[in-house]
Parts: C-alpha cells; structure tokens; sequence
C-alpha cells in the first residue's frame, strides 16, 4: 500500500500551482508550502499541476523548481514529480548513462514489476531517448553485467500461476552444480533467473532450500564482496521477496556509517505511492525503530522534510 | 492408349510437378465416369504409383496416400492460417520451431522480420497458448551455439524511429568487422558484439551499419558472414526482407523441394500478403526475372494456386 497520503478533500491544480507560484515568489523559496502540495498528490494530481502551471504563469514546473532548489532535496522532488512509469524510465536512463552503469537500479526496475508495467516503462523510455532500454543497457554495460542486466530487462515474461515440479527440481541442480563450482555467471543461473515466471522461480528456490538446507540467496554468500554475486542476490529477492529486499536497502543505508541519499531517495520516491507501508512495516519489526525516526536521523533540512512527507507524516 | 482424362487424372493425383492437387478436374472427371466403372477401373491399372495389383484388386499405395493427403491439404493449411490471428500464426510457428525441430530459421524470420508491436504480439499469444514465455522456452531448449542469437532476436523490443547517430553506427560498423576478424577459431554466431548489435538495435540504424560496413571494408557484411547461415539470413531480414522472403518463395518451387521448403511457400504468402507482397512481388521479379504471379500458376494447382494468387493480390490465372 501507498504511504502518499491526499488531502480530503483535494484542492484544484488551479489553486495548487498557485500555491506553489507564491512559494517560489520573492526572495528564497517556501519550501514548506512546496511540500505541502506536491509531497500530497498522487500522479494524476501531479500532472494536472504541472499542465495547469505551465498555463497560467507560461514557464515550465520542472524548470522553475530546479533553479529554485537544489541538492537532494531538489533531485527528490524532480524524481517525485513524474507519473511512476516516465520516473522509472528516467531513473533507468541515469543509472544507465552514469560512468559505470548503476546496476541496482536496472535491477530493480526489471525485476519487482510486471511484465507489463516493465513493457509500459520500456515504451515512454523509446519516446523519450529514441533507443530502446535494451539496447542502451547492452551497449553501455560490460561483461558479465551485461548478460544479466540484458537478460533481466529483456524478458517479457509469463506471469502465471502454473508451476512444473519437475522442472523447479531439475533447475534446483542445475543452480546448485554453477554454485558449487563457484560459476556465479553462469549462463544458466542467467537463464533461470531472468526467463522463468516468478511462480516458477520460486518453486525453484523452495527445491534449492529443500535439498541442501540452505537458502539460494545464503548460498551466493561469498566471503570477498563480488559485484556481480551482490547483483545476483539483489535479482533474486527483487522477483521473489521485493518488500525484504526493500526493507533490507533501507535498513543498510540507514543504520550503516556514511550516507547514500540517491539509494534513500530512490527507495522512498518509487515505493511512497506503491507499497511503501509494507516496507515501513518490516523495518519497524527489524530496526527497533520506525522509518520515520531512523530518515529524521541522518537526513536534515528540506530533503528530510520531504521524504517524511513521502513516508507518511 | 490413354484417354484426355486418364492423363488429367494421373495428372491431378500424381502429386508431381507442381504444389496442391487440381480440384476442379477431378470432379469434372468423377462426374464424366458416373456409371462407367471400366474407366476408373483401367485408370487403376495404369496409375502404379497410388495402385498396385494386390489379390484380385488393385491396392492403394499407402506412401503415395500420404504424399496426396499433404497435396490435397495445401489449400486447407494455407486458408486455417490465413484465418487465424497473426500473432497466434508466429506463436505456433515458434513453438512448432522449439517442440517439433521445425528449422530455426523461422525463429529467426519471426523475430528479425515483424514489426516491434508485432514479435511482442506474438510473444503475448505465445504465453497464452502455452503458458511459457518464448523466451524461456528458446533460452531452455536451444542449448547449442545458436542460444545466444535466438534467444537475443525473440527477446526484441526495438526502438522503430528513424533516428540514427551516424557516429555509433560507423563504429559499431567497425566493430563488427573486427568481431568477425578476430574470431579465429571461435564461432562467430557465439561473438557478443555481434548479437548485441543485431539483436537489440533499431532496423534504422542497422540498415546504417551494413551500409558502413560495405563503404568501409569493401565487401557487404553478408558476405563476411558467409560462414554461418542463420547470421547472413539475420542480417538480409534485418535489412532487406522482401528479398529473403523471395529467396524463401523460390525455394519451394526448386525441383526436389523438401517438405520445410514447400511449407514456406504458404507461410511466407500468408503472413506477408497484407505486409509488404507489393515489395516481395518487386525483389522477386529482381532476383528470378519473373513475375511471382506466372510461377505460381505453373508451379501450383486447384485452390492452393488460386489462393497463392489471391494473396499475391492477383486475379486468377
């Protein structure tokens, strides 16, 4: 479920992006106000501002707001605005085009949506950067990155109920013989990984965890960091346990030394209007305090009072 | 001495010399024989490649018969295909590719030739009569060295603008040449860029890669590519099917056609007549120096003939 929360009732996109024309008025911008309105509409309401504002005061929302902030708050509220799937595409295309191409995110958006919704993100990507997503991935990753990020985005998989035993039993081998023998990149751990449905790849890793007593996400456990083996993992819990996986990010960059706000950022902005409680839940069992306090904690400012907005304050 | 009929009879049966079976003269001569069993009777005796003295009657040959039962169905396969959704068409003729060892080179032509929405279309009916991605099934059962092509051409969402960089095709020109020269004893359908390339970008721009290709290094990549079959028809579907899907026709009608080549004579005509037949009609009269329309009529028969025409937007011979 969504943590966004509306007002009831809603005022106009007229009189919202009236609002937000008086806060970027005069000297300094208020932020507060900003908040208010655009941290408490969903992306419909959203879109109606940004059209309603260009109307009546002739200039861009987007443009305005990025001269008129900055930082991380600013880089929030700019991923914020977008209707999830044009913000996805977005998001996609920077984690693609940065230096080394920022697999997390690649991962993520392939693998916690559906077959659909992914196809619906590959489409406004085509519109918007005149490539496809899959091309751009492949010609901007390397190696092994590239076989699994290629794979995973390139699926349009089946999402159905049906489960083969038989097949979850013979893949539950086949994983186990790459593991053993250490062949994390392995073709065929690619292959299962991105090709089969999520009913079928789960029936897989509860095969893999019957017969050897150990989770698949446990047995990928290397002592050395490898890259590759922690986007593995993350693959994995995005198609089978996303809200975990989720938790588990925002417990790491929140309860962990040093600061990662584009992660943070990026986990609140695409969860605050999907599933976002779900995850808030978890990690109030798992860190012994709510979201809210540990994102008060190491955020400040504007950015900290957006996210808390975001998050359900 | 044999009658007109009998030899229009041999003719009509003999499954010889031309695809399908002329219907309308055998219900002409089953009519002129109405209550004159000698004819057939004699017809029977002379016709000893369906019949064959056997006791006291003249046996039916029953290799013969299913070689008939293939011509007289022609007309059937091709009008069942003709009505079914085009998506359902590709995503039966994908699955016949990967549970029935039908060639991979319909895999190939599937996913190389339609458009964008149409390979996703067919992947949707796919998932919807079998319960599989195709993906999953092409990644799952092709486990030779054409894996990595297949599974990269099925998997295809291009981009369908025009847009092109001229700088990233020279290169990636470039880059294929220098895949294809440093192979060395590696298969070059296994090579990454090479499928990387021809599987995921847009056919704009893969058509400004061939170019460069030939402007740079002097030969077309096909001819480069020469070595591998699935890779040069990859590549001519990519950037010029209307002459692959000559090529495709042309086949069929070679003498001692094997079944698979005969079979895509009908799935060429159907899945391409409301396509682009006008240009396959245009490359085949390039190629062959005929017209599409005159080998059909001598090369097929009855109702498979006039469907052919009816597909290739001609009127009946």
């Amino acid at each position: 479920m969504a943590t966004l929360s509306i007002p009831n009732p809603v005022p106009s996109a007229i009189e919202d992006a009236e609002k937000l024309r008086k806060a970027f008025q005069g000297w300094g911008t208020d932020e507060k106000a900003m908040i208010a309105v655009l941290a408490h509409r969903d992306a419909a309401q959203r879109k109606q501002i940004k059209i309603a504002y260009e109307e009546q005061y002739k200039e861009k929302l987007l443009k305005r707001i990025e001269s008129e902030i900055s930082g991380h708050f600013e880089r929030a509220v700019y991923r914020w605005i977008f209707d999830p799937v044009e913000r996805q595409a977005i998001m996609a295309n920077i984690a693609i085009k940065n230096k080394v191409v920022d697999f997390p995110v690649i991962i993520e958006i392939a693998c916690i949506n559906s077959s659909n919704e992914l196809l619906s993100v590959k489409q406004v990507y085509q519109s918007l950067y005149k490539h496809s997503m899959e091309e751009d991935v492949a010609s901007h990753a390397t190696g092994d990155f590239r076989k699994l990020l290629f794979a995973l985005v390139g699926t349009y998989r089946y999402d159905g109920e049906e489960i083969n035993t038989e097949l979850a039993k013979t893949e539950a081998k086949i994983l186990n013989d790459a593991i053993t023998k250490g062949e994390y990149n392995s073709d065929e751990i690619i292959r299962i990984l991105s090709t089969r449905s999520k009913a079928q790849l789960q029936a897989t890793f509860n095969c893999y965890k019957d017969a050897h007593n150990l989770s698949i996400t446990k047995a990928l456990s290397t002592k050395t960091p490898n890259d590759f083996v922690i986007a593995l993992r993350a693959a994995i819990r995005c198609r089978t346990t996303p809200t975990k996986y989720f938790e588990k990010v925002l417990r790491n960059i929140l309860q962990k030394s040093g600061m990662d706000e584009d992660a943070l950022t990026r986990v609140i902005v695409m969860h605050a209007e999907k599933d976002l409680k779900e995850i808030k839940e978890l990690f109030q069992t798992r860190a012994n305090m709510t979201l809210e306090q540990a994102v008060a904690k190491k955020t400040s400012g504007d950015y900290e009072n957006f996210l808390l907005a975001l998050i359900g304050n | 001495m044999a009658t007109d009929e009998q030899l229009a009879l041999t003719r009509a049966l003999s499954g010889d010399g031309g695809l399908g079976v002329e219907e309308s003269t055998l219900v002409s001569i089953i009519g002129k024989w109405r209550k004159k069993p000698e004819h057939i009777s004699s017809f029977r005796k002379s016709f000893n490649r369906l019949f064959s003295i056997t006791g006291h009657i003249e046996k039916c040959e029953d290799d013969h018969m299913q070689k008939l039962v293939m011509e007289f169905s022609r007309f059937h396969q091709i009008t069942v295909l003709w009505a079914m959704h085009p998506h359902e068409r590709d995503a039966r003729w994908a699955n016949q590719v990967i549970h029935k060892n039908h060639p991979s080179s319909i895999l190939v032509e599937i996913a190389s030739t339609r458009s964008a929405e149409d390979l996703l279309g067919a992947r949707r009916a796919y998932q919807t009569l079998f319960h599989h991605s195709l993906e999953e099934d092409v990644a799952y059962q092709v486990k030779d060295s054409k894996s990595k092509l297949l599974v990269g051409l099925v998997s295809a969402y291009r981009y369908e603008g025009q847009k092109v960089d001229n700088d990233v095709a020279k290169s990636e020109a470039k880059a294929l040449h220098n895949a294809l020269k440093t192979a060395g004893a590696n298969k070059i359908i296994e090579i990454d860029e090479v499928v990387r390339i021809l599987s995921t970008r847009s056919k704009s721009h893969l058509k400004a890669v061939f170019k460069y290709y030939k402007e740079l290094h002097g030969k077309y990549l096909e001819e480069d590519l020469s070595g591998d079959a699935l890779l040069q028809q990859t590549v001519l579907c990519l950037d010029s099917p209307a002459s692959y899907f000559s090529q495709v026709i042309n086949s069929a009608f070679k003498e001692g056609a094997n079944h698979a080549e005969t079979e895509g004579l009908s799935r060429v005509m159907v899945s391409r007549s409301d396509v682009d037949m006008e240009e396959i009609k245009e490359a085949y009269a390039k190629l062959y120096g005929a017209k599409l329309a005159d080998v059909i009529s001598k090369k097929t028969r009855g109702y498979f003939r006039d469907s052919l025409l009816s597909l290739a937007g001609e009127a009946k011979a």
